[in-house]
């Protein structure tokens, strides 16, 4: 069954195989072989303005189906470009595998035009990176690369091609079996450690579920959903793990740490045990950690073993898959119920009142002015007409946090935003690579004036696919989350951080070929609102906002969790 | 506070730079590391001695083992282990000393491997502590330029090692090549 093929003609060959029918890049000297192969191709590859953005656009295929997304940058600077989204997709572990195209092979080393040392510089950026020497191994590296990225604990993995294993002709093989007899994962979870993590969820008075980007990674949101409701625990969701809840579900509160709500940050406080899963102990998320949940024993659910005890230790370490260890635990806690359950069903009458109790203390509601469009205002809007099933792809900061903090998702893979790394320019790539995956969904990319300004050049391949992106740009003038931290822990002195002349929004989009508006007044934000999201292919939306808005409830750097600064304490003007 | 870490690596190219990039990027210190293939010339066994914040020791184990190249990480710093030191030392000295020196020499269990009208070359192997000693012993006969191989060891607890079985790839099989 072998057949004389190129090298660029086996890796379109396995990526089909791999099921790829899109992927995002740029071409360039040591990739035209491969360019000159995709000219034959079923795949479709869409032309990106900047490899950043073809790595973004595959990790928002990737967020938005669970399925690898592939990017492909050319040697030397279109693989450097690669750097900032490959340690993006590392931190928010999103299966990526990204082709790079390298300097021949006996040019290697020769310091020859546009080379550079991928394999060296990406080495610590992905979770795995190969530098294909010959034909042979081509295929069997392809499908180890996309074996890597998607299982485990998921990943960014980068191959690096040189032009003449392009070129090479050879008898392609097909592959079928990885062998990578390092790289080890269990799934299951230890069975006794699972028993004793159940009998533990039904000694507890204050249990609370703590569940992040993990339940995502593993589909384990069915499973974390019947958990929660047959044990009636009260649940977080991290900025990764927005949507493993729906932001609705009874047994649900908010998101938790610097910018959660106060009644999440008091229910992790006060909890006896904390069931944790998927998640990694973010300082964003615990504050100080010496203060974070300090009454709780620690029952802690994660594939990648290296995560257990790394910031806090656990009491019950379970590695494995979050889905099948979710419901080994729901199967257990059932088989204990009858003998259990009513042990402590007034303690946990108690929590679950304290819990509504803080929840109806501090709210976290949108506010509104008649005068100017509040941000929560804005985000307000989207949730009304999203109604929890739109994707909103979120750009870095201010907008980012009111999005997450008001916007609902039912599900997961509707909320897509730059969470460990926090990439200012993420949100409109993402977008267009969530819209790829997802042709069908209503897809927002909110962004702020100032991230949106690093991605302006994709707004070519929005109006070039007349992909009916929603951009929503939150307008504050200022780069807000700076700026409210210049205020409040640096006497506001706003250094640098005034955002003057942002383009024309209705010239911008027009220079492009679509629609561009700008709204300023709170009156008219809903039917500007609706407008965008009716009319059929791209928008931009200008939404102008109070400038000095600052995110609350917030914990202040180095703070813990259950001190939370509710509300400004003097309204502070400049 | 040292830590003595053993390793087994598939033989691949960039797997030296992996294992040393976990410790770099923590801003560890490197005291010493031995590579060399094993019994499978497709594996290596490193030996690394690192200077490693206590509290950060199974830290650095885990991410160690998570390497795809890396096949098995041991702590060996509190464990059975045989922990072994090569010293190679040219020493020159004057002539009315060369038979004290074969005869501290043997006191060490070294021998000469070579030998010239200017001196010697001393080959020793023990723990670090006694190499130190016998460098001490040497320098006092002339000028010495010493090669140590650092630290290298092995585990007196033969510990299984787990390795990943193939994994076989449904979808990829039983498919017709597509490209023309
Ligand atoms: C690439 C990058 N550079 C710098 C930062 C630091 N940073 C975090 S939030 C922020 C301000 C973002 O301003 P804007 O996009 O206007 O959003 P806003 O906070 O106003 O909503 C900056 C500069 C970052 N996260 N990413
Ligand atoms: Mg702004």
């Amino acid at each position: 069954m072998a057949r004389l093929m190129t090298g660029a003609e086996i890796v379109l060959e396995c990526l089909i195989r791999e099921k790829v029918d899109t992927f995002f890049g740029y071409p360039g000297g040591v990739t035209l072989p491969l360019y000159d192969a995709l000219y034959d191709s079923k795949i479709r590859h869409i032309l990106v303005k900047h490899e950043q953005n073809a790595c973004f656009a595959a990790q928002g295929y990737a967020r938005a189906t669970g399925k690898v997304g592939v990017c492909c940058a050319t040697s030397g600077p279109g693989a450097t470009n690669l750097i900032t989204a490959l340690v993006d997709a590392l931190m928010d572990s999103i299966p990526v595998v990204a082709i790079t195209g390298q300097v021949s092979t006996k040019l290697i080393g020769s310091d020859a035009f546009q080379e550079a040392d991928t394999f060296g510089i990406t080495r610590p950026c992905t979770k795995h990176n190969y530098m294909v020497k010959n034909l042979a191994e081509l295929p069997r590296i392809i499908h180890e690369a996309f074996h890597i990225a998607s299982s485990g604990r998921p990943g960014p993995v980068l191959v690096d091609i040189p032009k003449d294993v392009f070129q090479a002709q050879g008898h392609y093989t097909p592959v079928t079996s990885v062998h990578l007899p390092g790289y080890k994962f269990s799934m299951d979870g230890h069975a006794g450690q699972i028993r004793r993590a159940a009998q533990m969820v039904w000694e507890a008075e204050r249990p609370m579920v703590y569940a992040g980007g993990g339940i995502l990674h593993s589909e384990a949101s069915k499973e974390l959903r019947e958990f929660v409701e047959f044990a009636d625990i009260p649940s977080v969701c991290t900025l990764m793990g927005l949507g493993a809840m729906p932001s609705e579900h009874p047994n649900y509160i908010s998101m938790p740490g610097m910018h959660g709500s106060y009644a999440a940050n008091m229910a992790l406080t006060e909890s006896d045990l904390l069931i944790c899963l998927g998640v990694r102990f973010d300082d964003r998320v615990t504050g100080r950690l010496a203060a974070f949940a300090p009454h709780a024993r620690i029952i802690h659910v994660d594939i990648d073993p290296a995560e257990i005890s790394k910031n806090r230790v656990a009491d019950i370490p379970i590695v494995g898959d979050a889905k099948r260890v979710i419901e080994k635990i729901t199967e257990n806690l059932k088989e204990l119920a009858p003998e259990m359950r009513a042990k402590n069903s007034s303690a946990r009458k108690a929590w679950w009142k304290q819990v509504r109790d803080w929840k109806a203390e501090h709210p976290l509601v949108p506010e509104f002015s008649t005068e100017e469009i509040k941000p929560q205002h804005l985000m307000a809007e989207i949730d009304r007409i999203s109604g929890g099933n739109a994707i909103v792809s979120s750009d870095v900061g201010q907008h980012q946090m009111w999005c997450a903090q008001l916007i609902r998702f039912n599900e997961p893979r509707l909320w897509i935003n730059s969470g460990g790394l926090g990439s200012m320019g993420f949100g409109l790539p993402a977008a267009i690579g969530a819209q790829f995956a997802q042709p069908d969904k209503l897809v927002f990319a909110v962004c702020g004036d100032g991230g949106f300004q690093m991605s302006i050049p994709e707004l070519g391949t929005i109006a070039n696919n007349n992909l009916p992106v929603k951009i929503v740009i939150m307008n504050n003038g200022y780069l807000g989350m700076v700026r409210q931290w210049q205020e409040l822990f640096y006497k506001n002195r706003l250094s640098s951080v005034l955002l003057e002349g942002f383009p024309d929004p209705e010239k911008l989009a027009g220079a492009y070929g679509f629609t561009g508006k700008t709204v300023t007044k709170p009156s008219e934000l809903r039917a500007a609102l609706q407008a965008a999201v009716d009319h059929p292919g791209p928008y931009l939306l200008n939404v102008m906002v109070t400038q000095f808005e600052n995110v609350y409830p917030m914990v202040p750097a180095g703070g813990a969790i259950n001190e939370m600064v509710l509300a400004p304490p003097t309204p502070v003007g400049v | 506070m040292l830590q003595l870490i053993s390793l087994l690596v598939e033989n691949k190219p960039g797997a030296l730079m992996r294992v040393t990039g976990v410790l770099a990027a923590r801003g560890y210190n490197i005291e010493s590391l031995t590579v060399a293939r094993t019994l499978d010339p497709e594996l290596s066994r490193m030996s690394i001695t690192v200077d490693v914040e206590p509290s950060q020791c199974a830290q650095v184990i885990k991410q160690i083992n998570k390497l795809i190249n890396v096949l098995q990480a041991t702590d060996l710093t509190e464990a059975p282990a045989v922990r072994r030191e090569l010293v190679l030392v040219r020493v020159r000295s004057a002539k009315e000393d060369r038979t004290t020196i074969l005869k501290e020499a043997d006191i060490f269990g070294a021998r000469a491997v070579e030998s010239s009208v200017d001196g010697f070359a001393l080959e020793a192997t023990g723990d670090s502590e006694k190499m130190d000693a016998f460098i001490r012993v040497i320098e006092r006969y002339g000028d010495i330029e010493v090669t140590r191989s650092g630290m290298v060891a092995v585990s007196m607890e033969p510990k299984k090692l787990k390795l990943a079985p193939p994994v076989r790839k449904e979808y990829l099989e039983a498919q017709e090549v597509t490209t023309e």
